[in-house]
């Protein structure tokens, strides 16, 4: 029962950010904010787990095609089909669920246990589209470009790795690169961060704003908040995979 | 004015305000007051919309607060001002940009013009160069003057204080009753406050209402309050021996028959 019970709460959550803003500037000041705060704030380690998942993706393809059949150019083919396909728009997203779900979810538990979501009621100000909404429309602009840049640099450590071992040299990287590249899988990679950029800020935006309880409280609601990100994100990738693939 | 009739609210099936009918002046302190669990939070909370009634009418100069739609409703809360017991600061923002946050949302002012507000009303609970601190920055005392301020910047009819002394210490209680109290009168703000302070009580209280197990027990002024003969109230107020004694000392001074063997020194030992 409890879990049609959230469900619901989220549903009415997300029914009730759609009203008219009080102050459309002070809206705009905070989805700059959340922009600053998801964007920037998650790009070192988006740009770092990307150049080691490229690296480690252009190793182990090395070390398991191992037939003298298969050309070298190959290894690049098959990491950036990887990197676009799974591994930046799903490990990016992962982990983007850790750091900005939990962010989001102990900033908004932090504001309603200390009263501050109250204050912002009793001022008149509607607390689900003046503190929720930015989240959420925030991480839909900042996440794709996120995933984006995670494939780019994810390829690029590939490269790199190529070259810094001896696998395979650059020319040879570039060449596979170019090969049977099928731009649908971009647009698939895309799908794919949209729907799990609006799962990594709103399930975590949900059980921070109705927190109940202290410090404690908003602890467990931050980690709730990641693990349920975490299978839904791992649900939704094998949702969207069945069905645009 | 700020009527209540007849307010009933449970949660579950258990009541915990029931037929609460008072009326709060404006231009005055309207104390509620009464033991942990007698309802005063959630009345409170009723009061400025946190919780719906189940039952019963607040009005706001006569219009219905419980049964207005949302528009009208946020038209209200725009002439509120509310005190919490935390403060309820914004952690991320300074002293000025808290107390400007009101008039940044709901004004179309100039930057200075609203500096200028916010000056003001720093200098008005006697709060100076601390507006570019942090809350993490201030004293319990420091927060409760911005949280006061940022209450009344957009100058406001009703002003909602909940358990304003509650974790300060007795000097610094007085100074934000008497803040409180100077602003109700100078503004003329409908101010009701939430409390088990007895020095508040009996400082500025000009209404109060005893609060027990959801039911209003009593209602009065501070004058009256010491003289009460209701033994609820009575038990409540004067739960320590001191203040039994303080009692019948007054009550011996309003009817001349102050013995001679005993005084305040007596009473302290």
């Amino acid at each position: 029962m409890s879990i049609f019970k959230d469900l619901g709460r989220y549903l009415t959550m997300l029914k009730g950010m759609f009203q008219r803003p009080e102050n459309a500037k002070m809206y705009w000041k905070e989805f700059m904010r959340q922009c600053s705060d998801i964007g920037i704030g998650s790009l070192g380690i988006v740009c770092i787990i990307s150049i080691f998942i490229g690296a480690v993706s252009t190793l182990q393809t090395a070390y398991q095609l191992v037939s003298p059949i298969i050309p070298p150019s190959t290894i690049a083919q098959i990491v950036r089909d990887t990197v676009i396909l799974e591994f930046a728009p799903t490990l990016t997203c992962i982990v983007l669920a850790g750091v900005v779900g939990s962010k989001i979810a102990s900033e908004l538990g932090n504001m309603r246990v200390s009263e501050q979501i109250d204050a912002l009621e009793i001022m008149g100000i509607n607390t689900k589209s003046y503190l929720v909404a930015p989240k959420i429309l925030a991480g839909l602009l900042m996440i794709p470009f996120l995933v984006m840049l995670a494939m780019v640099l994810g390829i690029w450590g590939g490269r790199l790795a190529g070259s810094m071992t001896g696998i395979l040299n650059t020319d040879l990287f570039d060449k596979g690169l170019r090969q049977s590249f099928v731009p649908y899988n971009v647009f698939f990679a895309l799908a794919k961060s949209y729907t799990f950029a609006f799962i990594i800020a709103s399930v975590p935006a949900f059980y921070g704003y109705y927190v109940e309880g202290g410090a404690l409280e908003i602890g467990k609601a931050s980690t709730k908040a990641v693990v349920v990100s975490c299978i839904l994100l791992l649900f939704a990738d094998y949702i969207l995979s069945a069905l645009l693939l | 004015m700020i009527e209540i009739k007849n307010l009933r609210k449970s949660f579950a099936d258990k009541t915990v305000i029931q037929d609460v009918t008072a009326t709060m002046k404006a231009g005055q302190c309207n104390l509620i007051i009464g033991s942990s669990g007698s309802g005063k939070t959630v009345l409170m909370k009723c009061l400025v919309g946190l919780f719906q009634p189940d039952s019963g009418q607040i009005l706001y100069d006569g219009k219905d607060f419980v049964t207005m739609t949302d528009e009208d409703r946020k038209d209200i809360r725009k002439e509120i001002g509310m005190l919490f017991q935390g403060s309820a600061l914004f952690d991320s923002q300074t002293v000025e940009q808290n107390v400007k946050f009101p008039l940044d949302m709901f004004t179309k002012d100039s930057h200075a013009e609203k500096l200028k507000r916010v000056n003001e009303v720093l200098e008005r609970v006697k709060l100076v160069d601390a507006n570019k601190k942090f809350p993490s920055e201030l004293s319990g005392g420091m927060k409760k003057r911005v949280a006061l301020a940022r209450a009344i910047v957009l100058n406001p009819k009703y002003l909602f204080c909940d358990e304003p002394n509650s974790g300060l210490d007795p000097q610094t209680s007085l100074i934000i009753d008497k803040l409180i109290q100077e602003v109700t009168t100078e503004y003329n703000i409908t101010t009701v406050i939430n409390t088990h302070d007895m020095n508040s009580v009996m400082e500025i209280g000009n209404y109060i209402l005893y609060m027990y197990q959801g039911n209003k027990e009593w209602e009065g002024s501070n004058k009256e309050i010491i003289f009460s003969k209701n033994k609820r109230l009575n038990e409540f107020i004067f739960a320590s021996d001191f203040l039994r004694d303080a009692k019948e000392m007054r009550m011996l001074e309003e009817s001349g028959k102050i013995p001679e063997d005993r005084n305040m020194d007596d009473m302290i030992k």
